[in-house]
């Protein structure tokens, strides 16, 4: 689905990402950890292009996004994000947050994107909010609606990051438990997150960044049980 | 890394204030202000109807020859405005430069030789009536302060809105259409309403290429009568009126679509 090789990002003097390589297959899901400033967030969000890398190469379901020629919304319809801030549109309503892109940008019927909405919007436990406004909303539902939005679009993968950094605690079980439905249903999935109970129950692999590099990687049991990198041993002490 | 939409409130022009409710102390110069100046007028036709009344009935014209300018101006200006705004935020080099180029000479030279200019310049190529070209000349002025309101708008909505749009696969323009725009335009209406009203009262500037306008008008009549102060006097205390009365129906459309939100 995503392959990456040797991508350099440079803020100023800063290397935010210092010649990472890393897969995504199709259906895995990859979990991405790391201190912050580790460029997690910089190498998650390469993979849609918000962030322009500066050397390298990343294919997305086999489309080159260093190549001029590529057109960059094509690759988007096919990557959805769910950001940290949730960023609904506050000036529509739930319903039209899940149909705008679909009319505008898959060019479906207004009649079969709403149908699509309100499918999605039962999926994620939504249904009665669907002519509320996102202000209206807590954050835990709002951060639903954003995924109910990505997925919308029918993407063939889906990015977060930190998805549940943004939310009092009590409303992180209810994005995570849609966030595990979608993995059972065999969605692809890049999840930057500090969950580390999430990472163990959902992930197939872990990265584990410092610096701008991806210093450890493998199975959640492996990671969690037997890291082999200090820093990552270092990380684990402290977050756990 | 955690960007809420910060509400924002962008500040320009010279228009008079608007008056909300909670600013009471503003509210109550706005009626004091407002109902005198018709008390006043009132008060001098009855008492004095030579000349006042005879003022007050030659001047009509003119007041609608104003609002013809003023509302064809802003008309224009907005136009001119978003392409501005639109302009002074493109990544295009050649677009933001011509934009930028245009905002700097035009917020240089004042309005009132801009009106002359385009009134003379116009003339030379084609022969346009004076109440057009002044709506242009105002509209051009205008166009670019009110492109630094759109750019300002525009800028105040946070990134992760534009960021969503993309990452839903929308291109530039559909962001800006159906994300950017709809939202910056609840920012940008304050601003833009004090740039109406402060359009509203540099109209009487036109009076000076032939355009019978509200001050036209009344300079026409000063000078058959030898009522100078009396003339201005009611010129002065119409604009008032027309003024404080706008600026009080944008401030009734502002709490409107603030109550929308």
């Amino acid at each position: 689905m995503v392959e990456a090789t040797e991508i350099v990002k440079i803020y100023g003097s800063f290397r935010a990402l210092d010649r990472v390589s890393f897969d995504i297959y199709d259906g895995e899901k990859v979990v991405i950890i790391g201190p912050s400033g580790s460029g997690k967030s910089t190498m998650l969000r390469s993979i849609n292009r918000l962030e322009e890398i500066d050397r390298g190469r990343i294919l997305v379901d086999g489309m080159d996004l260093m190549d001029p020629k590529t057109d960059i919304t094509k690759v988007r319809e096919e990557v959805g994000m769910v950001f940290q801030s949730f960023n609904l549109f506050p000036h529509k309503s739930v319903l039209e947050n899940l149909t705008l892109a679909q009319i505008v940008v898959r060019k479906r019927s207004k009649k079969e994107a709403q149908e699509r909405a309100m499918a999605l919007l039962e999926k994620v436990g939504l249904v009665e909010k669907a002519h509320a406004y996102p202000g209206k909303l807590s954050g835990g539902q709002q951060q639903r609606v954003a995924i109910a939005r990505s997925l919308a679009m029918d993407p063939k993968l889906l990015l977060f990051d930190e998805p549940t950094s943004a939310l009092d605690p009590e409303m992180i079980g209810e994005v995570l438990d849609v966030m595990k439905d979608l993995a059972k249903d065999g969605m692809t999935m890049a999840v930057v997150t500090h969950e580390m109970g999430f990472a163990r129950e959902v992930a197939d692999r872990v990265i584990f960044m410092d610096a701008g590099r991806i210093v450890e990687e493998g199975t959640p049991e492996h990671f969690f049980t037997a890291p082999s990198h200090e820093r990552a041993k270092l990380f684990l002490s402290q977050i756990l | 890394m955690s960007n809420e939409a910060k509400k924002q409130t962008i500040d320009v022009g010279d228009g008079a204030a608007i008056p909300r409710k909670s600013d009471r102390g503003l509210f109550t110069a706005w009626r004091i202000a407002f109902f005198g100046a018709i008390g006043i007028l009132l008060y001098l036709v009855k008492v004095k109807p030579d000349p006042y009344l005879n003022i007050l009935k030659f001047i009509p014209d003119g007041i609608l020859v104003t609002f013809k300018v003023t509302l064809g101006a802003i008309v224009l200006a907005c136009v001119l405005g978003l392409i501005t705004g639109l302009g002074r935020i493109s990544k295009n080099r050649f677009v933001n430069g011509a934009a930028s180029l245009y905002v700097e000479i035009i917020r240089g030279i004042p309005l009132l030789v801009q009106i002359f200019y385009i009134y003379y310049a116009l003339g030379r190529i084609v022969q346009v009536p004076a109440i057009l070209s002044a709506i242009i000349a105002m509209a051009v002025c205008y166009g670019a302060y009110m492109g630094e309101v759109v750019r300002a708008g525009i800028e105040s909505i946070a990134k992760g809105q534009q960021e969503a749009a993309l990452s839903l696969g929308m291109n530039g323009r559909q962001t800006m259409i159906h994300v950017i725009l709809p939202q910056a335009v609840k920012v940008i209406l304050p601003p833009v309403g004090n740039e109406f009203i402060a359009l509203l009262k540099d109209s009487s500037l036109v009076s000076i290429i032939a355009v019978a306008d509200l001050l036209r008008r009344g300079r026409e009549f000063a000078s058959e009568s030898f009522t100078y102060f009396e003339t201005y006097t009611v010129i002065a205390l119409i604009y008032l009126i027309i003024t404080l009365f706008l600026s009080k129906i944008i401030g009734v459309m502002e709490e409107r679509v603030s109550v929308n939100k």
